[in-house]
């Protein structure tokens, strides 16, 4: 076991008085010179960056790092996102997806997946009320994304009641939808455009791969804990 | 879950360790393997010099900064956390940060744990208090879960499973979890993990994990992985705990991507993580998952004592890369246990003096070439290289005579202070130096022929029979 008696000066717990906090907060006091650097500013370092480019070039950018990544990346637009939808789900030879029928893009899929072999399930319910049953039978799920990176091919996800955090994660395949005009450059371009300091949700996430590990003998492999298979269906004006 | 607990004291038994890694062939090639592999994806990472060396610049600047104000930066973090609703602890040691966790896994009456990849909990030996406390700890992140079922620690920071061969785990897995048969596919290995695993996030009401880093300005706790184990452990059960060094605050959010991408790039060679996950509250009224119940333990456990100096202060610019351990020749060729620390390596050798003071850590700044590869890689720019040499003098001087540190003198000899301090008077004056390298050169042969820890693996030094002088003078 770890030794008891503490080698650091003052750390022993002492009955003295004062909490942990305010012995901490006064032993950096004591020691801080402070006030020597400006706070950095990022923005110097990424400004130049890929500015320029045009939206066809940054979604082939953003297009290539996904797939790069082991993600499954398909050209969509409004009018035949659902069929590809539909596609894919057949291809795999899934019969269950997790979708947000209260989002205009959860709707579509349900209409369009209606008397099909597909059988639409909602996240309707606290997670208590069925986690098993997400754990244990759900095979997919779709959920939009706020946004993308083009430099690192990354979704920005921002889960809310419609689509809970367990929903892109849980699930073995996750399918998204991601409007092309919704890719920033840097992932410092997406906080800073969208002025994420000013308010952040319960949970933001960047999701870059399926997931995966390379814990045993520096060996790649997919499907460790979240979704074994990304599904990007990147919507584009038709 | 029976760990074999291992006593920390790094001095004790350093040699021994270190020389059965080296004098095992098979694991000199799997460490140089291994390592090789670590260094050549990172480079990749890093085409631009100009590019990664302004970005390095940058990195370290924010690191300075958030240290530079860090008792601000703590509070305004603390106040921010609280205001979302997250709860927010301070612990000085290990025994400390055990006891408030354990003491919100009793509130809640919290049996059954998921833990995501967290080294701050390696060094406080959350498990072994945990199991006394008769709560079961999972770890979740496959190396650490392989580690656990074969009661061992890390032996790398980011890869704590890379001392571990496939056959080992195959076996392990075979022995250990049942009904799953002998197989050495990593594949079918990673999916016997998944099975087990997810259960335990199924059943878990409480998840620990680690901080990466924690934003002052919006109080959000970021936290990068790969596998989905973090995601899990901090949504799926009822009530989360993170736990965090207090040096891991950034001031702004904007100091988030570049440090990101340092991390990345630095430790395993990825552009970028699978996933990057920003927590900022508990869950909110209509939403239907997440944790109800957000906790932050912030851990000192002396990392106060380098604040206290300028110097020693960069030490905790760190951002826990390991790429100074993918690059040190020494680690690679003894591995991570010999040092006998939570953290290995050229880091491990720069903090773990603070953390566990000099006395148990007195040969730690020692086991260095001073070859300068692990300051040249920090993606944070930490000096590394100045730091051993300077708790190098620490552990050396006399005690009493150093700076304040815990241990300071630990290595202290008279005779080899004395030995050094003739040295520096003999080659301070010329007309000593002239006698001595006089006396040395013309009776060279009785040099002894054993000379202590130099003999034990190199041959003896012998001085020249001429010296310099003599030659130059024989030319003229
Ligand atoms: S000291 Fe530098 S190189 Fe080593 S782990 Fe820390 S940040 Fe990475």
């Amino acid at each position: 076991m770890r030794r008891t008696d503490s080698p650091h000066p003052g750390v022993a717990s002492r009955p003295d008085g004062g909490s942990a906090r305010d012995r901490i907060l006064a032993r950096l006091k004591a020691a801080q010179a402070g006030g020597r650097y400006p706070t950095p500013a990022a923005g110097e370092w990424y400004g130049p960056r890929d500015r320029n480019e045009s939206p066809a070039e940054r979604a082939r950018r953003f297009q290539a790092n996904m797939e790069a990544a082991r993600a499954e990346v398909y050209r969509v637009n409004d009018g035949n996102w659902v069929e590809k939808l539909r596609e894919i789900l057949a291809a795999k030879g899934l019969t269950n997806l997790l979708l947000a029928p209260a989002t205009p893009h959860g709707r579509l899929a349900r209409q369009g997946l209606t008397g099909g072999a597909v059988a639409c399930l909602a996240y309707d319910r606290p997670i208590e009320a069925w986690k098993p049953a997400l754990f244990n039978d759900v095979q997919a799920s779709l959920t939009a994304a706020r946004g993308a990176i083009a430099e690192t091919g990354s979704l920005i996800l921002w889960p809310d009641a419609d689509e809970p955090r367990l929903m892109s994660l849980v699930p073995p395949v996750h399918i998204v939808l991601v409007d092309a005009g919704t890719i920033h450059a840097t992932f410092f371009d997406a906080l800073q455009a969208e002025n994420w300091a000013a308010g952040l949700p319960t949970n933001a996430l960047l999701i870059s791969s399926p997931s995966k590990t390379a814990d045993i003998q520096q060996t790649l492999a997919y499907g460790a804990h979240g979704p074994k298979e990304l599904v990007v269906l990147l919507k584009e004006v038709a | 879950m029976s760990e074999k607990p291992l006593h920390f004291m790094p001095t004790e038994g350093f040699r021994e360790r270190s020389k059965a890694v080296v004098e095992n062939e098979f694991l000199q090639k799997s460490f140089r393997a291994a390592m090789d592999f670590l260094m050549t994806k990172r480079a990749a990472q890093f085409p631009d010099a100009d590019e990664l060396e302004s970005l390095r610049r940058l990195g370290e600047r924010i690191r300075q900064n958030s240290l530079d104000k860090l008792p601000a930066l703590l509070t305004q973090l603390e106040t921010n956390l609280t205001r979302n609703g997250i709860h927010v602890h301070w612990a000085e040691n290990a025994d400390q940060a055990n006891a408030i966790i354990l003491d919100i896994c009793k509130k809640h009456g919290a049996k059954r744990m998921v833990k995501g990849k967290s080294m701050v909990s390696e060094e406080i030996e959350f498990n072994h208090a945990a199991e006394a406390a008769g709560v079961e700890a999972i770890e979740t992140d496959m190396g650490e879960y392989i580690l656990q079922l074969a009661g061992e620690k890390p032996s790398h920071i980011i890869m704590p499973a890379i001392h571990k061969t496939k056959q080992q785990i195959a076996k392990l897995f075979a022995e250990q979890i049942p009904g799953v048969a002998y197989t050495e596919d990593v594949d079918a290995l990673i999916q016997i993990g998944r099975t087990v695993l997810r259960q335990k996030f199924l059943e878990a009401d409480i998840g620990l994990s680690g901080v990466n880093f924690a934003v002052a300005e919006t109080g959000t706790l970021c936290l990068v992985e790969n596998e989905g184990n973090g995601r899990l452990s901090t949504t799926a059960p009822r009530v989360h705990v993170a736990i965090t060094g207090i040096e891991k605050v950034v001031e702004k959010l904007e100091h988030v991507p570049p440090l990101f991408s340092l991390l990345t790039r630095s430790a395993t060679g990825q552009a970028v993580t699978t996933y990057f996950n920003m927590i900022s509250k508990p869950r909110q009224p209509g939403e239907k998952d997440g944790p109800e119940e957000v906790h932050l333990v912030l851990l000192d456990n002396g990392r106060t004592q380098p604040y206290a100096d300028e110097e020693l202060r960069k030490t905790l610019q760190c951002i826990r890369c390991g790429a100074c351990m993918n690059h040190c020749p020494v680690y690679t060729h003894i591995g991570g246990h010999a040092y006998g620390t939570t953290y290995p390596g050229p880091i491990g050798e720069i903090i773990s003096p603070h953390l566990m003071g000099l006395e148990a850590t007195a040969t730690l700044p020692s086991a260095s070439s001073l070859c300068g590869a692990c300051g040249e890689v920090c993606p944070v720019k930490i000096p590394i290289p100045d730091l051993l040499v300077r708790l190098r003098s620490e552990i050396n001087s006399k005690p009493g005579s150093g700076s304040p540190l815990q241990g300071q003198g630990a290595g202290y000899s008279r005779l080899m202070t004395a030995v050094w301090r003739g040295w520096a008077a003999i080659y301070a004056n010329p007309a000593f130096y002239r006698l001595y390298s006089w006396l040395v050169s013309r009776f060279n042969w009785l040099t002894p022929a054993g000379q202590g820890g130099w003999t034990s693996v190199r041959t003896p030094l012998r001085p020249a029979p001429k010296r310099l002088r003599d030659l130059l003078a024989e030319r003229e």
